[in-house]
């Protein structure tokens, strides 16, 4: 049964992948028995599955992502969220205060106004709904400092590394505190602008290079010597 | 994120590196980001430019017509300036006739040519009271991270010195192309800076971000004699002192001689 | 009072083409820009250009300079244009006031209306809209400068920007146009071959799927001129779709080896 490419190779929306008995993953489509590109990205066979990592993608929500989102609107029964997908999110206020919410009592603006940076978690969405969020677990809620950067969510397993390894090397080495939304935006929060702008080189070039190897590092190396290079001055 | 709704600890971090005299970009409170100018980029007009400031985009196309001269000016041929902001340029931009933005965006770059009368009208006049050239400047805005007045200004400017005017006969009372070509006859050299007001403090050239969070704007648009032929204020429900703006006129004759370096080059 | 700018502002007589002594190709099938009967005009294609657009792409063909920028998919406004069970198309064809001979004014005319349409009916079938319910895609066909062809032109460089913009495409679109002048089947009309020429034949065509979805015909032809101009417009989309494809990875690799360096 035909394949088409050879792994990471670059494919384009309508390529023929593959044919036969393989399953369609991410960015790809199945018809007549053949799996087509519908993205372009680079494309993996991994065993039955043929998946594209696309070089740029939107977010689209899923239930249990960790994401971080802008304020835009206070409602009556909570806010309206914008977090980079193609609908907006909805965080209720009965997620936020306590038991007895009364509408009419409760200032929600006070809790989080528009132009607030919130972290939050998906807690459903399918297509026909807005997704909806909770800020109920520890680590959520207003974000209250920091710098934010933004990439293509496809990136973003690359940022997190192996088991978390790219990441945690950029905190060991910047000091930075990352928190990343699986929505593509990343918070940076460090004890001084010169740290922070590590960061930011750093998070810049895995945007750059996302398909090289031994890209870790690479990304190590650079941060040592710009960080040489700043202190020598 | 698309909506345009700024966000808070975004301009908290803004303001509070200006008051220790910082941009977010490390930019001098008077620097400007990276020129880019090209001209003649489209080829079928009869003058064109492109200026990049930063990411901010615009494209100026000179178009001529012939047409009949205002009554009470009959030997001066007829300036027209008009902006899109193109749907693309941003994404809260939306398709449809010129909102104010744009209508401000034109008639701030019209000020600046028709004042210091950086065209010569008189020269477009073909047959007094009958016959006048209309120069059409028209602005479009491809990509808007803040700024589009002086970005507009300098795009106008090429694009005007880059124009030329088929050769012509008059022949029965219509005008007759002849073949070769002529610079459109410019004279002067408005250059725009736009100040962005944010706290207290005065930046040049904002960036989007600044743009976002400002109170206020002033741009003034000088001459090749450091005259001063337009002034707006803008962008905001904030104020300027007198001392902020006899400090932005002085720093803007300084600032306009070097960006006019950068459309004029002899 | 102003200048009569209502009144129709005189173009000086300039040279035309005059339909029944000057000709389009010459004896030795040669056309006016030196092309042969079966040749496009020299083609460049580049993505990503825009910064602000989600997807955006840049196309010349001859002397046609066309920009496209892509929003989306994002929630649809106003609302009621929403559907329940797919996104929507917001697709606009225009022309800048200068990308022509004689300024054209800024306001839509109605052929801008309904280039606008059949483009994004060209457009639609290739994209997967029951993925993203009431939301909307956002498609801006700038003609920066105009020589004939421009809404094949339009198709083939919204395509790019919308697989810039990461949007599920079951196949990328193509257009070419072919017609007849001089009693000669041409490929890819310039300005003068279309408005002096027999017949102009756009074609919108998904090279994978083997799918037309955009055809239009202005013109007198023949049953079989038809079917030759059609299968010469695909022949000339096919070139074209090697040239798209080339300008996607293209992007990829010039970022890949600024990595390597």
């Amino acid at each position: 049964m035909p394949v088409f490419y050879e792994k990471k190779q670059l494919v384009a929306p309508g390529d023929l992948l593959a044919e036969g008995d393989y399953v369609p993953g991410d960015s790809t489509y199945k018809e007549n028995g053949k799996i087509y590109a519908s993205r372009l990205g680079l494309v993996y066979y991994d065993g039955r599955r043929v998946h594209i990592v696309a070089l740029k993608a939107f977010y689209l929500p899923a239930p249990g992502d960790t994401i971080i989102g802008k304020v835009v609107e206070t409602t009556p029964g909570g806010w309206i969220i914008d977090i980079n997908a193609p609908q907006p999110a909805r965080l209720r206020a009965s997620d936020v205060v306590e038991r007895s919410f009364k509408p009419e009592t409760t200032d929600l603006p006070s809790i989080f106004d528009v132009g607030d940076l919130i972290i939050a978690k998906v807690v459903a969405y399918d297509r026909t709904r807005d997704p909806l969020l909770t800020i109920r677990e520890p680590g959520l809620g207003k974000i209250m400092r920091g710098q934010l950067f933004e990439v293509t969510p496809t990136k973003i397993p690359r940022v997190i590394g192996r088991q978390g390894s790219m990441v945690s090397m950029i905190k060991k080495e910047t000091g930075c505190q990352l928190t990343i939304g699986q929505n593509g935006l990343i918070l940076i929060s460090g004890r001084s602008p010169k740290d922070e702008r590590l960061a930011i080189l750093a998070l810049r070039k895995i945007e750059a290079e996302s398909h090289t190897s031994g890209l870790t590092d690479q990304v190590n190396e650079m941060i040592k010597k710009e960080r040489k290079a700043v202190e020598s001055k | 994120m698309t909506s345009p709704i700024v966000v808070r600890i975004k301009k908290k971090r803004i303001i509070e590196l200006l008051e220790k005299g910082k941009r977010v970009d490390e930019r001098e409170p008077t620097d400007y980001r990276k020129i880019e100018l090209e001209e003649g980029v489209i080829e079928r007009a009869e003058g064109s430019a492109r200026v990049r400031l930063g990411k901010t985009d615009v494209m100026v196309g000179v178009k001529f017509a012939t047409g009949t001269p205002f009554s009470d000016m009959p030997d001066s041929g007829v300036l027209t300036v008009n902006a899109e902001l193109v749907p693309f340029a941003a994404a809260e931009f939306e398709p449809g006739p010129p909102g104010e933005d744009a209508v401000e965006l034109a008639r701030v770059v019209d000020r600046g040519i028709r004042e210091s009368k950086a065209i010569d009208l008189e020269k477009l006049c073909v047959e007094s009271g009958k016959i006048v050239f209309v120069v059409f400047v028209d602005v479009y805005v491809l990509n808007y991270d803040g700024n589009l007045i002086d970005a507009s200004t300098m795009a106008a400017l090429a694009a005007l010195i880059n124009t030329k005017m088929f050769k012509y006969t008059v022949e029965d009372g219509e005008i007759v192309k002849k073949p070769g070509y002529t610079p459109l006859p410019i004279v002067n050299y408005p250059i725009a800076v736009t100040f962005a007001k944010i706290g207290d403090k005065l930046v040049l050239d904002a960036g989007l971000d600044e743009e976002e969070v400002m109170d206020a704007r002033l741009t003034m648009t000088m001459d090749k004699d450091g005259k001063i032929v337009a002034i707006q204020k803008g962008g905001g429900s904030g104020y300027f002192t007198k001392e902020e703006i006899a400090e932005a006129a002085k720093i803007a004759q300084k600032k306009t001689e070097e960006l006019r370096k950068i459309v004029v080059k002899s | 009072m102003k200048a009569s700018k209502k009144k129709k502002t005189k173009k000086a007589k300039a040279k035309k083409v005059d339909k029944k002594s000057e000709k389009l190709i010459d004896k030795k099938g040669i056309r006016l820009d030196g092309r042969k009967l079966d040749e496009l005009r020299p083609v460049k294609m580049e993505i990503g250009v825009l910064p602000n657009a989600d997807g955006s792409a840049y196309l010349e063909q001859g002397k046609n300079k066309i920009l496209v920028g892509v929003y989306g998919p994002k929630e649809a406004h106003p609302r009621h244009i929403a559907k329940q069970d797919r996104a929507v198309i917001q697709c606009r064809y225009h022309m800048a006031p200068f990308s022509v001979d004689e300024r054209k004014s800024p306001a839509p005319s109605r052929r801008d209306i309904e280039l606008s349409k059949v483009i994004r009916q060209a457009l639609e079938p290739a994209i997967f809209l029951e993925y993203y319910p009431k939301t909307a895609i956002q498609v801006y066909i700038e003609i920066l400068q105009a020589d004939g062809g421009t809404r094949c032109a339009g198709i083939t460089t919204a395509s790019l920007a919308l697989a810039d913009a990461g949007i599920p495409m079951r196949d990328l679109v193509v257009a070419c146009a072919a017609g007849k002048a001089d009693g000669k089947l041409i490929v890819d009309l310039m300005d003068t071959e279309d408005k002096v020429g027999d017949a102009d034949v756009p074609v919108a065509f998904m090279p994978n799927l083997n799918a037309i979805t955009l055809l239009q015909m202005d013109g007198n032809l023949s049953v079989k001129e038809f079917n030759n101009a059609i299968s010469m417009a695909i022949d000339g989309c096919k070139q074209l779709y090697d040239i798209q494809k080339e300008a996607l990875k293209t992007k990829y690799i010039t970022v890949k080896e600024e990595a390597e360096q």
